[in-house]
């Protein structure tokens, strides 16, 4: 055996330990990745995080995404909230919150619901669909019952 | 002075007889009987009065214990006992009224009942025709039915919301009936291509607006020029707000032009589109604003401005499709796009104000979310570039280690 | 470092007596000769296994078993965790992978009568194996919980009710409950989680001992003394291991050029959609049935299917009891008759349920 195929095979071996260290490297780099939990630790379908309480005021109205659909925060100016499908049953348009007549309105259609949800005028058939709320140290938690 | 009299003449309301209807002589010997004579008992079964107990005897008269088990049809049917036979048509009117308009006696059934039809049936058109005399207007009968009257509320009740339209078709698209008035025929036919009529009568819309609801129930008259917009702007609040501060609202007023209909049509209220906004044919800005005009730049401004915002929620879309069916999970920037496409709908309701100012405001909010969703379909596909750059540099790894693996497993032979 | 590596040895070996092993290792050999191909299905089968397990773990931290939960969980790990896509397009494709080589595994060693004495029960848990996969493909499928899993988790469950005697019973105990609902999902996780991988933990261990006992089968054209042979280490191992990058890299390419759909969130109460299929590894069953006569001589055509197929099943399992060992001279070799038989007419009915 001479001196340079033990050379080759030195060096072979050497080349193999190397790709044998970046395959491994290869699979495991992801495996790390996904073993470390994401900036977002929940799925948001079933339960969100709808805003910081300091971020909406009494008598005020915030419409949030949950799901895939729009949702209604409103925080009464009693200091309670409640949360509802954002989507009005006439013809899916977004809802919003009026403080000047403390009810939800639609604007394509003048549809009205009070603060229970019911429809109580306008062409709207069916009351929008209520979430629970509740509150998690700062943040207001929206759920679905 | 004439309902009056015929109020006396018919009296008061009938006292609640002293039997069930369907115990009445008069239901158990019309049922015996056939044909025409029939129609009315078996009708009547139906009906919302003999379901709330009262009998023929309440608008007919007569005696309705006497006449089958005892008697004949002469007791029953008999003058002296009250009975009028078939009411003449010029008395109809009054007769339902006799009981509709008494609150005393419609509490009984109904405390909520409302006792002013006939008071605003004799305000509109139909009624004041028909106290001078006209045969051929509508009174109750011709709208609610003679013998099988259902509650409005019952979707086979010709005055339901969905059967309103063809209730008054039945005369009003009648050219010979309608030919002594000088009045068209075709609303029906135009109410049904239109996006109310669509609306209601195709997809059971009861929110949708029908004859009545623009033109009153007994009250029926159309909607002066002047309040017309009212009357749209029941439902459509935001449009009528913005069009009472809007230039347009004293410019038509001034012209006679029924507000919104000018536009949109009263009958025949379409889908609007785009094509209807703009300086360009067959915009109908162009109906009253001639180039040069300053109306006719502010259309071309409006149109050119919510074109733009359509054209980048578009290729925003096409972005997010195209990164959605290369595999990538684009639900939440597809979420924001719609509030982009509302902010859209809201452009072509601020177009009412007819300010391009107040317009770009909205058009802007638009732009920025179609922008960042335009980022997200991009952040979406370079996502896609660097899996399959990472792919191709694990893929390089592993085939160059199993090279070396063959190279190594030839080196090493036997 | 040498002695510091044989120190380690020396102590592990007074301990857990591990060098038996090593020598069992070093002595291993494989035959070669022109069917030497298959002998790597086996292993590549095993490998694929592993990395079903492997990923399943991974996926089992972000993933959440009940109706309302599941598709949420995984569209979760596929839109918000780092390389969820890639660990989730792994474990659907690897899945089907490991289905296809075991497919092959098992007819190549049908063809070459691999099953004869001594190796009866080497094949008779390999066939249960094979079952095992089948039945670890169907209940992780639901877990999705969307449209066509949980369609086709409806149809599948109806076909096992059709069965005689057992039929109600198993329908129920597969669905917990006379429909499919968050109860399915939750029992078939459990299956797939844990009953299956338990009950699969003793027959691999049982196969894989037998394979080390009886050493690499050779066909009957070969002669096992006079035939050459490569060392198991380093030899084939290294062979082994090229096919098993190859299919790394398959599945990485898989993941990322056509990552595992979605779907849509199930809904019980919507209709079937049109085109519910089975996994491409059931769809040579669910034709056949789509073709069966409705009855045939009275009696329910779709019961007679199912029947056949469970017969035909239990054939495989008793193929070494039922098949000759022998390969007559001058005769039509009957096993790799029937065998070529059933291969054409899964292929061409897998076919036909996709073109349809």
């Amino acid at each position: 055996m001479d001196p340079s195929s033990g050379d080759r095979r030195g060096f072979l071996n050497y080349l193999l330990g190397t790709g044998a260290l970046a395959s491994l490297g290869a699979v495991f780099y992801p495996v790390i990745r996904f073993l470390i939990p994401p900036k977002v630790v929940e799925s948001s379908a079933s339960s969100v995080v709808a805003c910081k309480a300091s971020e909406i005021k009494p008598n005020a109205g915030k419409v949030f995404k949950f799901g895939s659909k729009p949702a209604l925060l409103i925080q009464l100016a009693s200091g309670g909230y409640r949360a509802f499908s954002a989507v009005c049953t006439h013809l899916d348009c977004t809802v919003q919150y009026r403080p000047d007549e403390k009810m939800i309105w639609c604007a394509c259609h003048n549809g009205r619901y009070d603060l229970t949800g019911r429809n109580i005028s306008g062409p709207p058939p069916r009351p929008l669909e209520e979430y629970k709320v509740n509150v998690r140290s700062d943040e207001i938690v929206v759920s679905r019952g | 002075m004439w309902p009056i009299v015929l109020f006396m003449l018919v009296g008061a309301p009938q006292p609640r007889p002293a039997v069930s209807p369907a115990a009445s002589s008069c239901v158990r010997c019309h049922l015996q009987l056939d044909g025409a004579l029939l129609e009315p008992a078996r009708l009547f079964e139906h009906d919302v009065h003999f379901k709330q107990g009262l009998s023929c005897n309440g608008c007919h008269g007569g005696d309705p214990t006497v006449g089958v088990d005892s008697g004949g049809p002469g007791d029953a049917m008999n003058r002296a006992r009250g009975y009028i036979g078939k009411p003449p048509r010029k008395k109809i009117a009054a007769l339902c009224s006799s009981c509709h308009s008494s609150l005393d006696f419609m509490r009984r059934y109904n405390p909520q009942a409302r006792v002013d039809q006939y008071a605003e049936y004799l305000t509109s058109i139909h009624g004041k025709k028909y106290a001078a005399g006209d045969p051929n207007v509508a009174t109750c009968t011709d709208c609610h039915g003679i013998h099988g009257i259902l509650e409005v509320a019952s979707p086979n009740s010709p005055v339901h919301a969905t059967n309103v339209a063809s209730t008054c078709a039945r005369c009003h698209a009648d050219p010979k009936r309608m030919q002594a008035y000088g009045i068209p025929t075709n609303q029906f036919e135009l109410y049904g291509r239109s996006v109310h009529g669509e609306a209601l009568m195709k997809n059971n819309d009861l929110g949708a607006p029908t004859c009545n609801d623009c033109h009153g129930n007994h009250g029926a008259a159309p909607p002066g020029v002047d309040s017309v917009a009212n009357v749209c702007g029941q439902c459509h609040t935001v449009q009528w707000d913005l069009f009472n501060k809007s230039p347009h609202k004293k410019a038509f007023a001034e012209g006679n032009l029924p507000a919104c209909a000018t536009c949109h049509e009263n009958h025949d209220i379409r889908r609007t589109s785009d094509t209807m906004l703009g300086a360009e044919e067959p915009a109908t800005c162009l109906t009253c604003h001639d180039k040069g005009s300053k109306g006719y730049a502010v259309a071309a401004e409006m149109k050119s401005g919510i074109v733009t915002l359509q054209n980048r929620l578009d290729a925003a879309h096409q972005l997010l499709e195209r990164a959605e069916r290369a595999g990538m999970e684009v639900s939440g920037p597809l979420y924001n796009l719609s509030e982009g496409r509302d902010r859209l709908i809201q452009a072509r309701v601020v177009v009412h104000g007819f300010n391009a100012a107040d317009l770009l405001k909205v058009l802007e909010v638009g732009d920025r979310i179609a922008a960042s969703c335009k980022e997200s379909g991009n952040k979406a596909l370079d996502e896609l570039a660097y899996r399959r750059k990472g792919l191709a540099v694990s893929v390089a790894i592993l085939l160059g280690m199993i090279g070396l693996l063959l190279i190594k497993i030839r080196q090493l032979g036997k | 470092m040498n002695s510091w590596i044989s120190r380690a040895g020396d102590w592990l070996e007074e301990r857990l007596g591990w060098r038996a092993a090593q020598e069992l290792v070093q002595h291993k050999e494989v035959p070669i000769h022109r069917h030497s191909i298959w002998y790597y299905f086996g292993g590549m089968t095993l490998f694929l296994f592993g990395i079903q397990v492997g990923t399943g773990i991974l996926l089992l931290l972000y993933y959440r078993p009940s109706a309302e939960t599941a598709f949420e969980s995984v569209q979760f790990i596929m839109t918000e965790v780092q390389f969820g896509w890639l660990i989730r397009s792994v474990h659907s494709y690897s899945a089907n992978l490991m289905v296809a080589t075991a497919f092959v595994h098992m007819f190549s060693t049908l063809f070459l009568r691999s099953f004869r004495r001594p190796r009866e029960i080497t094949w008779v848990s390999g066939a249960l194996l094979l079952f095992l996969s089948l039945t670890f493909g169907f209940t992780g499928y639901l877990l999705p919980w969307n449209t066509l899993a949980f369609f086709a988790t409806k149809v599948g469950t109806d076909i096992a009710g059709v069965l005689p005697v057992v039929g109600p019973f198993l329908l129920r105990f597969l669905r917990g409950g006379d429909e499919v609902t968050g109860a399915t999902l939750t029992r078939l996780f459990g299956f797939h989680v844990a009953v299956l991988p338990a009950i699969t933990t003793v027959f691999l261990g049982l196969h894989l001992y037998l394979v080390q006992k009886h050493g690499m089968s050779t066909p009957m054209s070969v002669d096992p003394d006079a035939v050459p042979k490569m060392k198991f280490v380093p030899q084939f191992v290294l062979r082994d291991l090229a096919g098993w990058l190859a299919a790394v890299a398959l599945l990485a390419a898989l993941a990322a050029l056509f990552p595992w759909e979605l779907g849509e969130k199930a809904d019980p109460f919507a209709p079937a959609p049109a085109g519910i299929r089975p996994e491409w590894y059931f769809m040579f069953m669910f034709q056949t049935l789509k073709y069966i006569p409705a009855r045939i001589l009275g009696i329910d055509g779709e019961f007679l299917g199912i029947l056949a197929f469970s017969l035909l099943g239990a054939l495989l399992v008793l193929t070494p009891f039922v098949a000759s060992g022998q390969k007559r001279e001058g005769r039509v070799d009957r096993v790799v008759l029937v065998g070529i038989i059933v291969v054409i007419y899964i292929i061409v009915l897998t076919t036909l349920g996709y073109l349809g």
